[in-house]
């Protein structure tokens, strides 16, 4: 069978070839493809550990983001009802920007939890598996010369080793996929560290510069209508008190330079 | 003949099943060496599909060695095309 299948077949049987070929005699053999066994068990418990610490951390910066989002919001109201919009504007656009980071965490925490699963599912399958050659493994140096030996132990060798390999191959996919999700938990982790879901209130003139980024970032029209909205609600259709709050395009950054 | 879907199981399929098998797979060769995306899901999902619906699965304690091993069933277009090709899924 040619094409992905035969390709697959292929490098698996391959990577099976190489365990056995380290081998010489029997009882090598035997005592080598068991210990690799082992120790490609103790590998998939590492890596199912990896991926509940990776999720364990997003769903940490999910709760922190949720917080985020709610007191954006009140600060947003707030400022509304205080007739200051561009305060107003500003928070909307951070809790924007929130959302949209708390969606893509969901996805990935999703993502992992899956990935959880499928690994679990394997390290029961392999370990199934191991313990079978070990019974396996008894049976023959019992009762086999060492040429028939030999040949029962390559034929359950490559019965575990293709169930390894397939482990393995399960394996690389997650912590790649863990990998991803890692350097996009750094990201917000950046976006926190800079301050963008930080206490608006607390800002001075010198944070024009996540301002413009969370513009960039933020999709105006979502926050025109959000803003619009809230305004209805509260019913303060006022003009903004004139100078109380600092403009952001009255006050660049002077002096600073990026 | 004994089929690994990778990531899954092991399934005992009757040699008789191996023509429509080919048939499935060539289907799915096609769809990636046309260089589209479009009907991979649907083509790859199908042999899977087979796998699955004739097959017998293969108890977790033996140490049958596989005829055939299929790609994970979440296999993407870019991997059928890429990856597969060399040895870059599966570790040493």
């Amino acid at each position: 069978m040619a094409g992905l299948t035969g390709r697959m077949s292929t490098v698996v049987k391959a990577k099976v070839s190489k365990l056995l070929d380290r081998a010489e005699d029997p009882a090598e053999t035997l005592d080598y493809s068991y210990q690799k066994q082992v120790e490609q068990l103790q590998n998939v418990k590492k890596g199912i550990a990896d991926v509940v610490t990776a999720k364990k951390r997003l769903q940490m910066q999910e709760s922190s983001l949720q917080q985020s989002v709610v007191k954006l919001d009140t600060q947003a109201r707030q400022a509304v009802a205080a007739g200051q919009e561009d305060l107003a504007r500003a928070a909307l656009e951070r809790k924007n920007v929130a959302q949209t980071e708390l969606q893509s965490l969901d996805t990935q925490v999703t993502e992992l939890e899956d990935q959880q699963q499928k690994l679990t599912d394997s390290e029961q399958k392999l370990r199934a598996k191991i313990e079978a050659f070990r019974t396996k493994k008894e049976v023959i140096k019992a009762q086999y010369s060492a040429a028939e030996a030999q040949v029962r132990i390559s034929e359950a060798a490559t019965g575990v080793g293709e169930q390894m390999a397939d482990v393995g191959l399960a394996m690389q996919r997650a912590v790649d996929k863990t990998e991803n999700m890692r350097a996009r938990a750094d990201a917000v982790q950046e976006l926190e560290a800079a301050g963008t879901f930080d206490d608006l209130t607390a800002l001075g003139p010198g944070e024009d510069d996540i301002d413009k980024q969370l513009k960039q970032l933020s999709s105006q029209p979502a926050v025109d209508d959000e803003l619009a909205k809230m305004k209805g609600e509260i019913g303060a259709g006022g003009a903004p008190a004139a100078g109380q709050i600092p403009s952001q395009s009255q006050t660049p950054a002077e002096g600073k330079q990026t | 003949m004994i089929v690994r879907i990778s990531g899954e199981d092991q399934y005992e399929l009757a040699d008789a099943d191996a023509a429509r098998l080919n048939e499935l797979e060539n289907a799915v060769v096609a769809v990636v060496d046309s260089g589209g995306e479009d009907g991979f899901d649907e083509a790859y999902g199908a042999l899977i599909e087979f796998v699955r619906s004739q097959g017998k699965p293969i108890a977790e304690d033996e140490l049958e060695a596989s005829d055939h091993i299929l790609p994970p069933p979440d296999l993407t277009f870019a991997e059928a095309g890429a990856e597969f090709t060399g040895e870059g899924l599966i570790p040493d």
